[in-house]
Protein backbone atom coordinates (compact mmCIF):
# COMPACT_ATOMS: atom_id res chain seq x y z
CA UNK A 1 0.00 0.00 0.00
CA UNK A 2 0.99 3.07 -1.02
CA UNK A 3 1.26 5.74 1.55
CA UNK A 4 -1.20 9.34 1.25
CA UNK A 5 2.33 11.01 1.90
CA UNK A 6 3.74 9.99 -1.09
CA UNK A 7 5.17 13.45 -3.03
CA UNK A 8 6.95 12.40 -6.33
CA UNK A 9 6.76 15.98 -7.78
CA UNK A 10 8.48 17.87 -4.75
CA UNK A 11 10.80 14.49 -4.33
CA UNK A 12 12.03 14.88 -7.85
CA UNK A 13 12.24 18.62 -7.91
CA UNK A 14 14.31 18.52 -4.77
CA UNK A 15 16.24 15.81 -5.68
CA UNK A 16 17.44 17.52 -8.75
CA UNK A 17 18.51 20.97 -6.76
CA UNK A 18 20.74 18.34 -4.48
CA UNK A 19 22.08 16.78 -7.70
CA UNK A 20 22.74 20.37 -8.95
CA UNK A 21 24.60 21.59 -5.48
CA UNK A 22 26.77 18.21 -5.84
CA UNK A 23 27.75 18.90 -9.69
CA UNK A 24 28.08 22.32 -8.98
CA UNK A 25 30.94 21.36 -6.18
CA UNK A 26 32.66 19.24 -8.15
CA UNK A 27 32.85 21.12 -10.99
CA UNK A 28 33.50 24.48 -9.14
CA UNK A 29 36.04 22.95 -6.33
CA UNK A 30 36.60 19.51 -7.32
CA UNK A 31 34.89 18.53 -4.55
CA UNK A 32 32.62 16.13 -3.49
CA UNK A 33 29.37 16.56 -1.86
CA UNK A 34 28.65 14.09 0.93
CA UNK A 35 27.88 15.99 4.18
CA UNK A 36 29.32 12.80 6.42
CA UNK A 37 32.70 13.37 4.98
CA UNK A 38 32.62 17.35 5.27
CA UNK A 39 31.49 17.32 8.56
CA UNK A 40 34.03 14.57 9.98
CA UNK A 41 37.06 15.87 7.89
CA UNK A 42 36.20 18.94 8.99
CA UNK A 43 36.64 17.58 12.56
CA UNK A 44 40.22 15.52 11.55
CA UNK A 45 43.03 16.90 11.69
CA UNK A 46 45.67 17.80 8.97
CA UNK A 47 43.17 18.87 6.67
CA UNK A 48 44.23 22.95 6.81
CA UNK A 49 43.36 24.19 2.94
CA UNK A 50 40.20 22.70 2.75
CA UNK A 51 38.73 23.36 6.03
CA UNK A 52 36.96 26.99 5.18
CA UNK A 53 34.87 25.73 2.19
CA UNK A 54 33.88 22.79 3.88
CA UNK A 55 32.99 25.04 6.90
CA UNK A 56 31.27 27.42 3.81
CA UNK A 57 29.15 24.44 2.98
CA UNK A 58 28.38 22.80 6.26
CA UNK A 59 26.65 26.76 6.60
CA UNK A 60 25.25 26.84 3.51
CA UNK A 61 23.16 23.73 4.36
CA UNK A 62 21.14 24.70 7.20
CA UNK A 63 20.46 28.33 5.49
CA UNK A 64 19.20 27.16 2.70
CA UNK A 65 16.83 24.84 4.00
CA UNK A 66 15.22 27.72 6.86
CA UNK A 67 15.44 30.07 3.61
CA UNK A 68 13.50 27.76 1.71
CA UNK A 69 11.30 27.50 4.38
CA UNK A 70 10.55 31.02 5.08
CA UNK A 71 10.52 31.34 1.23
CA UNK A 72 7.77 28.47 0.68
CA UNK A 73 6.53 27.59 4.14
CA UNK A 74 7.58 24.56 5.23
CA UNK A 75 6.30 21.90 2.57
CA UNK A 76 6.52 18.61 4.43
CA UNK A 77 7.04 19.58 8.13
CA UNK A 78 9.16 17.84 11.24
CA UNK A 79 8.32 15.34 13.07
CA UNK A 80 10.14 13.36 15.11
CA UNK A 81 8.84 11.21 18.40
CA UNK A 82 11.98 9.63 19.38
CA UNK A 83 13.11 9.20 22.83
CA UNK A 84 16.80 10.60 24.05
CA UNK A 85 18.32 7.94 24.40
CA UNK A 86 17.16 6.55 20.89
CA UNK A 87 18.33 9.51 19.26
CA UNK A 88 21.35 9.40 20.59
CA UNK A 89 21.85 6.27 19.77
CA UNK A 90 20.83 6.96 16.00
CA UNK A 91 22.95 9.76 16.17
CA UNK A 92 26.00 7.85 17.51
CA UNK A 93 25.58 4.86 14.95
CA UNK A 94 25.57 7.63 11.69
CA UNK A 95 28.16 9.21 13.01
CA UNK A 96 30.56 5.93 13.76
CA UNK A 97 29.63 4.42 10.85
CA UNK A 98 29.52 6.83 7.79
CA UNK A 99 33.27 7.36 9.00
CA UNK A 100 34.31 4.03 9.01
CA UNK A 101 31.73 3.62 5.67
CA UNK A 102 33.20 7.04 4.28
CA UNK A 103 29.89 7.87 3.27
CA UNK A 104 26.49 8.48 3.64
CA UNK A 105 23.44 9.12 1.30
CA UNK A 106 24.87 11.73 -0.35
CA UNK A 107 28.43 10.90 -0.42
CA UNK A 108 27.70 7.21 -1.59
CA UNK A 109 24.07 7.81 -2.31
CA UNK A 110 24.23 11.02 -4.62
CA UNK A 111 28.30 11.46 -5.84
CA UNK A 112 29.61 7.92 -5.87
CA UNK A 113 26.59 6.60 -7.34
CA UNK A 114 26.61 9.25 -10.12
CA UNK A 115 30.24 8.62 -10.98
CA UNK A 116 29.35 4.82 -11.13
CA UNK A 117 31.69 3.78 -7.85
CA UNK A 118 31.44 0.19 -7.41
CA UNK A 119 32.49 1.24 -3.42
CA UNK A 120 29.70 3.63 -3.67
CA UNK A 121 26.99 0.89 -4.99
CA UNK A 122 28.02 -1.71 -2.14
CA UNK A 123 27.95 0.91 0.58
CA UNK A 124 24.38 2.40 -0.72
CA UNK A 125 22.63 -1.21 -0.94
CA UNK A 126 24.33 -2.15 2.48
CA UNK A 127 22.61 0.79 4.37
CA UNK A 128 19.29 0.68 2.56
CA UNK A 129 19.41 -3.11 3.91
CA UNK A 130 20.27 -2.11 7.61
CA UNK A 131 17.33 0.62 7.17
CA UNK A 132 15.08 -1.30 6.09
CA UNK A 133 16.23 -4.35 8.66
CA UNK A 134 15.73 -1.93 11.75
CA UNK A 135 12.78 -0.04 10.68
CA UNK A 136 11.14 -3.41 10.70
CA UNK A 137 12.09 -4.87 13.51
CA UNK A 138 10.64 -1.97 15.28
CA UNK A 139 7.73 -1.25 13.71
CA UNK A 140 6.53 -4.73 13.24
CA UNK A 141 8.25 -7.25 15.32
CA UNK A 142 8.79 -4.88 18.56
CA UNK A 143 5.22 -4.15 18.06
CA UNK A 144 5.67 -0.02 16.34
CA UNK A 145 7.96 0.87 18.90
CA UNK B 1 35.93 32.00 -5.05
CA UNK B 2 36.26 28.34 -3.80
CA UNK B 3 34.60 28.99 -0.36
CA UNK B 4 31.94 31.63 -2.28
CA UNK B 5 31.11 28.43 -4.68
CA UNK B 6 30.87 25.99 -1.43
CA UNK B 7 28.55 28.09 0.28
CA UNK B 8 26.37 28.56 -2.58
CA UNK B 9 26.37 24.81 -3.42
CA UNK B 10 25.56 24.36 0.91
CA UNK B 11 22.46 26.79 0.31
CA UNK B 12 21.08 24.64 -2.63
CA UNK B 13 21.78 21.42 -1.29
CA UNK B 14 19.66 22.56 1.57
CA UNK B 15 16.70 23.96 -0.58
CA UNK B 16 16.25 20.66 -1.99
CA UNK B 17 16.79 18.82 1.30
CA UNK B 18 13.75 20.52 1.98
CA UNK B 19 11.59 21.18 -0.45
CA UNK B 20 12.09 16.90 -1.24
CA UNK B 21 11.20 16.37 2.15
CA UNK B 22 13.98 14.50 3.14
CA UNK B 23 14.37 16.67 6.24
CA UNK B 24 11.25 15.18 7.33
CA UNK B 25 12.05 11.96 9.23
CA UNK B 26 9.12 10.71 9.09
CA UNK B 27 9.27 10.74 5.26
CA UNK B 28 12.62 8.36 5.23
CA UNK B 29 11.00 6.42 8.07
CA UNK B 30 7.87 5.90 5.11
CA UNK B 31 10.18 4.81 2.84
CA UNK B 32 12.05 2.61 5.01
CA UNK B 33 9.01 0.72 5.96
CA UNK B 34 8.58 -1.70 2.70
CA UNK B 35 5.94 -3.46 5.13
CA UNK B 36 3.72 -0.74 6.26
CA UNK B 37 2.24 2.47 4.17
CA UNK B 38 4.91 2.78 2.28
CA UNK B 39 6.51 6.13 0.46
CA UNK B 40 8.59 5.80 -2.18
CA UNK B 41 9.43 9.83 -2.53
CA UNK B 42 13.31 9.16 -1.04
CA UNK B 43 13.57 7.15 -4.77
CA UNK B 44 12.35 9.89 -6.46
CA UNK B 45 14.94 12.15 -5.04
CA UNK B 46 17.68 9.80 -5.34
CA UNK B 47 16.56 9.47 -8.98
CA UNK B 48 16.17 13.25 -9.45
CA UNK B 49 19.33 13.69 -7.98
CA UNK B 50 21.37 11.26 -9.48
CA UNK B 51 20.00 12.25 -13.08
CA UNK B 52 21.32 15.87 -12.82
CA UNK B 53 24.11 14.54 -11.31
CA UNK B 54 25.25 12.21 -13.71
CA UNK B 55 24.74 13.88 -16.62
CA UNK B 56 26.85 17.35 -15.08
CA UNK B 57 29.84 14.53 -14.29
CA UNK B 58 29.51 13.03 -17.42
CA UNK B 59 30.80 16.33 -18.99
CA UNK B 60 32.70 17.77 -16.09
CA UNK B 61 35.32 14.48 -16.10
CA UNK B 62 36.00 15.81 -19.50
CA UNK B 63 37.92 18.32 -18.08
CA UNK B 64 41.77 19.01 -16.89
CA UNK B 65 40.55 20.76 -13.25
CA UNK B 66 37.55 22.43 -11.81
CA UNK B 67 36.94 25.69 -11.83
CA UNK B 68 38.26 27.10 -8.74
CA UNK B 69 41.06 24.85 -7.21
CA UNK B 70 44.39 22.89 -8.70
CA UNK B 71 42.70 19.22 -9.57
CA UNK B 72 39.88 17.13 -8.84
CA UNK B 73 39.70 15.55 -4.90
CA UNK B 74 37.81 11.74 -5.99
CA UNK B 75 37.75 9.17 -3.47
CA UNK B 76 40.40 6.39 -4.54
CA UNK B 77 38.53 2.70 -6.01
CA UNK B 78 39.50 1.05 -3.06
CA UNK B 79 37.15 -2.10 -3.45
CA UNK B 80 34.77 -3.23 -1.47
CA UNK B 81 36.37 -4.29 1.99
CA UNK B 82 34.45 -5.11 5.48
CA UNK B 83 34.93 -1.80 6.99
CA UNK B 84 33.05 -0.51 3.76
CA UNK B 85 30.45 -2.57 4.29
CA UNK B 86 30.21 -3.00 8.06
CA UNK B 87 30.77 0.85 8.67
CA UNK B 88 27.46 1.44 5.83
CA UNK B 89 25.05 -1.09 7.80
CA UNK B 90 25.95 0.46 11.07
CA UNK B 91 25.43 3.51 9.75
CA UNK B 92 22.39 2.70 8.02
CA UNK B 93 21.05 1.02 11.40
CA UNK B 94 21.85 4.70 13.08
CA UNK B 95 19.15 6.14 10.32
CA UNK B 96 16.30 3.63 10.05
CA UNK B 97 16.51 4.21 14.00
CA UNK B 98 15.47 8.05 13.53
CA UNK B 99 15.04 8.46 10.26
CA UNK B 100 17.82 11.30 9.82
CA UNK B 101 21.64 11.12 7.95
CA UNK B 102 23.76 13.99 8.23
CA UNK B 103 22.40 16.48 5.73
CA UNK B 104 19.18 16.67 6.71
CA UNK B 105 20.25 16.62 9.82
CA UNK B 106 22.06 19.35 9.42
CA UNK B 107 20.19 21.30 7.43
CA UNK B 108 17.69 21.29 10.14
CA UNK B 109 20.13 23.06 12.65
CA UNK B 110 17.86 26.57 12.47
CA UNK B 111 14.39 24.90 13.33
CA UNK B 112 15.41 24.92 17.03
CA UNK B 113 14.44 21.77 17.86
CA UNK B 114 16.03 20.01 20.63
CA UNK B 115 15.73 16.48 19.05
CA UNK B 116 18.40 17.72 16.22
CA UNK B 117 20.53 19.25 18.28
CA UNK B 118 21.22 15.91 20.99
CA UNK B 119 21.39 13.49 17.13
CA UNK B 120 24.25 15.97 16.06
CA UNK B 121 25.70 15.85 19.23
CA UNK B 122 25.81 12.00 19.11
CA UNK B 123 26.83 11.96 15.13
CA UNK B 124 29.88 14.19 16.12
CA UNK B 125 30.70 12.06 19.09
CA UNK B 126 30.42 8.99 17.12
CA UNK B 127 32.76 10.48 13.75
CA UNK B 128 35.24 11.26 16.42
CA UNK B 129 35.35 8.22 17.87
CA UNK B 130 35.33 5.91 14.94
CA UNK B 131 38.02 8.74 13.71
CA UNK B 132 40.00 7.35 16.86
CA UNK B 133 39.07 3.88 16.25
CA UNK B 134 40.65 4.07 13.02
CA UNK B 135 44.05 6.10 13.93
CA UNK B 136 42.54 9.15 11.64
CA UNK B 137 41.12 11.44 14.36
CA UNK B 138 43.05 14.94 16.07
CA UNK B 139 45.55 13.51 18.19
Amino acid sequence: MISSDFTPGLGLAGGALIGLAAAGLMLADGRVAGVSGIVGRSLAAGQRGDRAWRLAFLIGLPLGAAGTAALLGDLHGFTITDSLPRLAAGGFLVGFGTWLGNGCTSGHGVCGLARGSRRSLAATLAFMAAGVAVVFVFRHLAGGV
Amino acid sequence: MRELAALVCGLVFGAGLLISGMTNPAKVLGFLDLAGRWDPTLAFVMGGALAVNASAWALTRRRARPLFTEAFALPAERGIDRRLLAGSALFGAGWGLVGLCPGPALAGLLRGELPIYLFVAALLAGTWLAQLYTGEGRR
